[in-house]
């Protein structure tokens, strides 16, 4: 079997072998042999992708094709390059550390979790636009009932509006691919082949759009950003985590893939109307998060705003921008999960995410606050650590346009890591530092070993980021020139 | 008379054993014990036969046409009458019903060779023979449980409504052979033409069809009967009635129709976009959750529209793949529905708070079923729908799929509601208790959800379909 369907195959086995799972204790050590196995498995690809690209020039490695449809020519196509690479990585860390962030939780909630991961991997692995598809929309619908049964606050309706607007995304999607499949000339879904294939310019004008709205929904493109506040807000910690970690990234991946490569003409000539978009998601997101009391929202806001320079980045069309991206997508992937593995933490002791109601936590649970420094600091972007790196990637990438226009939106785009620093500082100081404001928080008990586990393993993957990001442009060097080459 | 002509009937002659066996059977015998299984197993032998021993030909002059498409068309219908001849067992032995039992499979059986006869017919007259023998006795079953006010209501709806559309249906036929002179789908095909008479004729030819299809606006008695109609007759009009008349109006338009495509193509198109919108309205608003599925299934017969309106071969395909998948999620919701009624005798969806905590197979079986309606991933109802739009799209109708594509996520609101209520919602004053289906329900759940799991992963079937399709 290949490599690449193990990734769908293992979270497959797991699902499977929980039904047969009574106790608790059972169930965690499913969760955490599989859990373990996928990182182990994405450890082993990123080697074995290194190895194969040195003697390799295709465009995808570890490629494997099967007909499935044979009528409508539909085939299961896997396949990875650099950025897929990274993206696979990316989630099989996050799904580690959010089985120990979702330590206590029951049988039928990893279950769901199960299915969430396969969604998730097969989405990366999937070279085939109706598998793709297929998997995008299996990653969206556990979301509903992971939210809705075991969320906070006003779960129902978060959870019913953030299926509901994803899912009206992908009908935008579908329409999309249907046009790619039939007006291509060429009626095949393998996004290897159809990247040759001219698509007739009048219809690109159309596709373009349809799909990076559909993927952009999920990516949180204004103004179809606003289930991502209350969907993150509700949702329980481990979820909060994959979903603004990994499941915002398939919206930025699949916008590049699908909506760019495939449309680049329509691209270059539409992409002021999306850049315009994306630039005030990063700057009214940041704006927004100032604003808000509750932890789950300020990071949920911060995750608007990050996302959307990761859309922004993508539109600017060159390849440091791109890499900028690419190293994005990581960053905050890693950040924003620390932040809600740490949210998490600290409402399950404290009771409440509000910040006017908690401080001096500092004093109280020492570890969990520093890991809560580390991860604002990476977010507002100190040299060091991941946020920095990817950031002036972006920024320099995207100045590298001559024009008024890109260099204005630039500068505004900009401004908002200002902003970051303020929600960012805010929250430190009222929640972390400070009197303590409640009595009752002095009985509070530190992170126990399975949140550390989770907390520390990401503050490596933050550090390693930030301190060496080659590790991460090497592998999608050599994806991005060829590509970008032909961009132009 | 060729006698030998009757050899193509087989389907019809096994239905015809199957039926006087059972009639016979429940005559003399003095016990009921054994006769579903009777019934069950002689037709499941039947329906086995319509896989293995398929017979291919024009009989009576053209009157009965018989192709490896009909053949498996009848062959689906069969295995949605298998189901819920299983899931009825135990409705029929309640103490209203006992003593009543072999009527049913004996009506049931008529209805189906009613539609066998639409379904082959070469002829509008036998199109219009078959239509009416399915209709009268689908009255009957509508209304069994004639002590009931609402059953009794659903009975007389249901007659009066058929009895209208076979009038227009007439109606129309009559024009068509004032246009033409002839009622033979052959001998009409180079025929047809521009007329205003012929127009008339396939209008009101259509409007009678669409009465049985629930097709907006012509939907109006299908709340009220499903809900009237006990639950197991409510699958079967759901299914097997809606599939044989949608495969009707299919053949009818391409066979015969076929010069006129630019006529219907853009009455399909309005009607599909009214059907699959008004459907879902209507949905969203019930508390009742057998009128909850009609108004689900008046919002799907839209989608089998779409299938129809592209008139090629995988627009044939993509149409019966979509009934097929489309009959197990249907009947799936009917069995649990039916369960859940004869324990406890609620159709109310606040019957189904916390019934997670319940009965979890029933929701496990509930919960698929409902997302393949919906059409997600990775169930079957999910592929059904992409070949439908797939379809639609083939033909340029972007903007259609676009319409019918917004209302999936309109409808996959109203079927998380019934999720929500069966896993988040806290149970009522008097919960469901935990329930014990009997084994032929059990037996027919499990079929469902394995095809409704496996249907749309394994591509044979949609080829094998895909196979024998053919276009306009």
């Amino acid at each position: 079997m290949n490599i690449l369907s193990l990734f769908v195959v293992v979270p497959l086995l797991m699902l499977l072998v929980l039904f047969l799972c009574k106790s608790a204790k059972q169930v965690r050590t499913v969760m955490v042999a599989g859990a373990s196995m996928l990182l182990g498995l994405a450890a082993v690809l990123t080697v074995m992708f290194l190895h194969e690209r040195a003697v390799s020039d295709a465009a995808m490695l570890f490629f494997a094709d099967t007909t499935w449809y044979d009528s409508l020519n539909i085939h299961y196509t896997v396949g990875v390059d650099g950025i897929s690479v990274l993206m696979i990585g990316l989630s099989a860390i996050i799904v580690f550390t959010g089985v120990f962030s979702s330590w206590n939780m029951s049988r039928e909630y990893f279950m769901w979790y199960c299915l969430l991961t396969i969604g998730v991997f097969g989405f990366f692995i999937s070279l085939d636009l109706f598998t793709m598809f297929m998997f995008y929309e299996v990653a969206l619908i556990p979301m509903y009932l992971l939210i809705g049964v075991w969320g906070t606050g006003k779960k129902e309706y978060s959870a019913m509006k953030l299926t509901l607007m994803l899912m009206a995304g992908s009908a935008f999607l579908l329409t999309g691919i249907l046009g790619i499949y039939f007006l291509s000339g060429h009626t095949t879904m393998n996004m290897v082949e159809l990247i040759d294939k001219h698509i007739p310019l009048m219809h690109q004008y159309w596709i373009f759009p349809v799909t990076f709205i559909g993927f952009g929904v999920l990516g949180a493109l204004f103004p179809f950003h606003t289930w991502s506040p209350d969907g993150h807000a509700s949702a329980p910690t481990a979820v909060s985590m994959l979903h603004a970690g990994v499941l915002m990234k398939l919206g930025g991946y699949g916008c590049f893939r699908v909506a760019i490569c495939l449309m680049p003409e329509a691209a270059q000539e539409l992409s002021w109307i999306f850049l315009i978009l994306t630039g005030i998601s990063v700057v009214y997101g940041a704006f927004s998060a100032v604003v808000q009391t509750d932890l789950k929202y300020i990071n949920a806001y911060s995750s608007v705003s990050h996302c959307g320079l990761v859309l922004f980045a993508i539109l600017m069309l060159n390849q440091t921008a791109m890499t900028g991206a690419v190293l994005q997508m990581l960053s905050h992937g890693l950040m924003t999960a620390l932040f809600f593995a740490l949210i998490g933490l600290i409402y399950s002791r404290t009771h409440t995410r509000d910040i006017r109601e908690m401080g001096g936590l500092m004093k109280i649970m020492p570890f969990a606050s520093v890991c809560y420094v580390i991860a604002g600091l990476a977010s507002l972007g100190l040299p060091g650590l991941s946020g920095f790196v990817a950031e002036m990637t972006v920024f320099v990438g995207s100045f590298q346009h001559q024009d008024m226009f890109h260099r204005v939106l630039v500068i505004i785009a900009a401004c908002s890591i200002v902003i970051t620093a303020v929600y960012i500082l805010r929250t430190i100081g009222k929640v972390l530092y400070g009197a303590i404001v409640n009595e009752n928080h002095f009985n509070l008990t530190d992170a126990t070993w399975y949140e550390k586990v989770s907390a520390v393993g990401l503050i490596l993957c933050i550090l390693v980021i930030g301190v060496y990001p080659s590790a991460v442009t090497n592998l999608i060097v050599g994806t991005l020139q060829p590509l970008m080459a032909y961009l132009k | 008379m060729d006698f030998s002509n009757f050899l193509l009937m087989n389907q019809e002659a096994g239905l015809m054993l199957v039926f006087l066996i059972l009639l016979v059977y429940d005559i003399f015998a003095s016990g009921k014990v054994w006769l579903q299984l009777t019934a069950c197993l002689l037709f499941a032998v039947h329906t086995a036969a319509g896989f293995l021993f398929p017979s291919v030909g024009t009989a009576f002059g053209g009157m009965y046409v018989s192709t490896e498409m009909t053949v498996l068309m009848k062959n689906i219908m069969n295995i949605g009458t298998l189901i819920v001849l299983m899931q009825s067992g135990a409705w029929l032995r309640s103490e209203e019903n006992s003593q009543k039992q072999g009527e049913f499979y004996v009506i049931t059986f008529a209805t189906l060779l009613g539609m066998y006869l639409m379904i082959s017919a070469g002829n509008f007259l036998l199109l219009y023979i078959g239509m009416e023998i399915s209709a009268l006795p689908l009255a009957c079953l509508a209304a069994y449980n004639k002590h009931r006010e609402k059953s009794a209501e659903a009975g007389a709806k249901y007659i009066l409504i058929s009895v209208l559309a076979s009038g227009v249906m007439m109606f129309g036929i009559s024009y068509l052979y004032g246009a033409m002179g002839t009622l033979y789908f052959t001998d009409m095909t180079p025929l047809v033409s521009m007329s205003p008479m012929t127009i008339m004729g396939l209008v009101f030819f259509f409007a009678g069809i669409a009465f049985k299809v629930s097709i907006v606006p012509f939907h109006l008695w299908t709340a009220d009967v499903y809900e009237g109609a006990p639950t197991g007759i409510t699958a079967y009009l759901s299914v097997v009635s809606k599939a044989a008349a949608a495969f009707v109006l299919m053949f009818a338009l391409w066979h015969v129709f076929g010069a006129i495509v630019y006529i219907w193509h853009w009455i399909l198109w309005a009607l599909a976009v009214a059907t699959i919108v008004i459907g879902n309205l209507f949905a969203i608003r019930q508390t009742d959750i057998k009128r909850f599925f009609a108004y689900s299934s008046i919002s799907q017969a839209g989608y089998i529209l779409l299938g129809i309106m592209s008139g090629t071969a995988d627009g044939m395909a993509s149409t019966v793949y979509f009934v097929l998948v489309y009959l197990f999620s249907n009947l799936a919701v009917f069995g649990v529905i039916a369960a859940v009624e004869n324990a406890s005798g609620r159709t109310d969806i606040a019957a189904y708070d916390g019934f997670f905590k319940t009965n979890p197979r029933l929701t496990f079986v509930m919960m698929i079923a409902v997302f393949s309606l919906g059409g997600i991933p990775p169930f079957a109802g999910f592929f059904s729908k992409f070949f439908i739009f797939a379809a639609a799209a083939s033909e340029g109708e972007y903007l259609l799929v676009f319409i019918a594509l917004v209302n999936t996520v309109i409808s996959l609101y109203y079927y998380l509601l019934i999720i929500k209520a069966m896993f988040i919602n806290q149970p009522s004053e008097q919960p469901i208790t935990t329930i014990r289906t009997d084994s032929y329900n059990k037996l027919s759940l499990l079929l469902c959800s394995v095809c409704v799991l496996f249907v749309g992963l394994f591509s044979n079937i949609y080829d094998y379909i895909h196979g024998m399709s053919t276009g306009m």
